[in-house]
C-alpha cells in the first residue's frame, strides 16, 4: 500500500518511480556488497561485479527513478504550488546529490578495475576503497530518501 | 508523521530490503552460474548469508506491515481482491525463493568443504550445483512475483 488512492493517469509514473527507487537501493546494496567483498579478497572479481553493477543497473536505475519522478511532479501539479513540502525537498536534494555520487563512485570503481588490471589484480585497491566509501554514502542517502517519499514528514 | 505513516514508511523499507536481495541474489546467480571452481563458490556465497538476513527482513517486514496498515486503514480491508492477490504472490514469491536456494546453499557448504581440505581444483557437482536450471527458473519466478505484487501495490485494482 504504497499510497492512498489516485487518479489511474499517475500510476505509470509512480510506478516508473517506485520501481526506479527501489532497484536503486538494491543495486547499491549489491555494489557495496561487493565491493566489501573485493576490500578483503578477489579485488580484480568482485571490483568488476561492483563496478559493473554501478553501470548497468545503479546508472539506468536512477534515470528511471528520476523521469518518474518528473513525471509524476508535474501529474501532482507540484509546479504550481509556491512552497513544497519538506519530504519532496528531502527527495530532491538525495536525488540530486546522490546522482552525483553514483557518478563518482562509477568512475572510482572502472578506475580501480582498470588499475588492477594493469597490475593483474595486486596493488593498494585505494580507489576501489574510495568507491566503496561513496557508494555507502549513495545508499544511506536513499534509504533517507525512501523513508521520507513512503512517510512525507511534514 | 503520524502512526499511519510510519507504518508506510517501514513498509517501503522492506520493501526496498526485498529487492535489494533480489538483486544481490540475481547478479550472484547470473555472474556464478555454471562457476565450478571451490573457492570462487565459497566467496560468492558467503555473501549469500547477508542476502539471507535482508531477504528474511524484507519479506516479513513487507507482509506483517502491509496486513497491519490494510487493518490500520479506513480506506482498505485485508480481503480486499488486490491485498489478497499481493498475499497469494507474496506465497508464491516466498515458497519459489526458498526453494531457488537449496542447490546454491549445498554448493556453497560444499565449496567451503573443499576449500577447507585445500583443494581448489574444478569440482563437477559444484558445476552441476551452481547451474542447477530449476533453481534458475524458481528465482525468475521469484522475481516475476515480486515485480507483479510492486504493480498491485501501485495500481490497487478494484479500490
Amino acid at each position: 500500500m504504497l499510497a492512498a488512492i489516485r487518479p489511474d493517469s499517475w500510476n505509470f509514473p509512480l510506478l516508473l518511480h517506485v520501481l526506479g527507487a527501489l532497484l536503486l537501493v538494491g543495486s547499491l546494496t549489491t555494489a557495496v556488497a561487493f565491493q566489501f567483498v573485493a576490500w578483503r579478497s578477489d579485488r580484480l572479481s568482485f571490483g568488476r561485479l561492483a563496478f559493473r553493477t554501478l553501470l548497468f543497473v545503479s546508472f539506468p536505475a536512477w534515470w528511471l527513478m528520476r523521469i518518474g519522478a518528473e513525471w509524476i511532479y508535474s501529474k501532482e501539479g507540484w509546479d504550481n504550488v509556491s512552497q513544497e513540502p519538506d519530504w519532496l525537498g528531502i527527495g530532491y536534494i538525495t536525488a540530486d546529490a546522490g546522482g552525483l555520487l553514483i557518478l563518482i563512485a562509477i568512475i572510482l570503481a572502472g578506475l580501480n578495475v582498470r588499475s588492477l588490471r594493469k597490475r593483474e589484480g595486486g596493488g593498494g585497491g585505494g580507489l576501489g576503497k574510495a568507491a566503496t566509501v561513496v557508494a555507502t554514502l549513495a545508499l544511506l542517502a536513499y534509504i533517507v530518501a525512501v523513508w521520507a517519499m513512503a512517510g512525507k514528514p511534514g | 508523521m503520524a502512526f499511519y505513516d510510519w507504518l508506510l514508511a517501514l513498509h517501503v523499507l522492506a520493501a526496498a530490503s526485498l529487492v535489494a536481495a533480489l538483486t544481490l541474489f540475481t547478479v550472484m546467480i547470473l555472474s556464478s552460474r555454471h562457476t565450478d571452481v571451490p573457492s570462487r563458490v565459497a566467496r560468492f556465497w558467503g555473501l549469500g548469508r547477508f542476502g539471507t538476513v535482508i531477504v528474511s527482513v524484507g519479506t516479513l517486514g513487507t507482509l506483517i506491515l502491509g496486513i497491519w496498515l490494510a487493518i490500520d486503514s479506513d480506506a482498505y480491508q485485508v480481503w480486499d481482491g488486490w491485498i489478497i492477490a499481493a498475499i497469494v504472490l507474496w506465497v508464491i514469491a516466498a515458497g519459489a525463493g526458498q526453494r531457488s536456494g537449496v542447490p546454491f546453499a549445498k554448493a556453497g557448504e560444499r565449496a567451503r568443504e573443499l576449500v577447507a581440505a585445500g583443494n581448489d581444483a574444478p569440482d563437477a557437482e559444484l558445476g552441476a550445483l551452481m547451474g542447477d536450471s530449476r533453481a534458475f527458473l524458481l528465482h525468475w519466478v521469484t522475481v516475476t512475483a515480486t515485480l507483479a505484487i510492486l504493480v498491485l501495490m501501485i495500481y490497487k485494482p478494484g479500490a
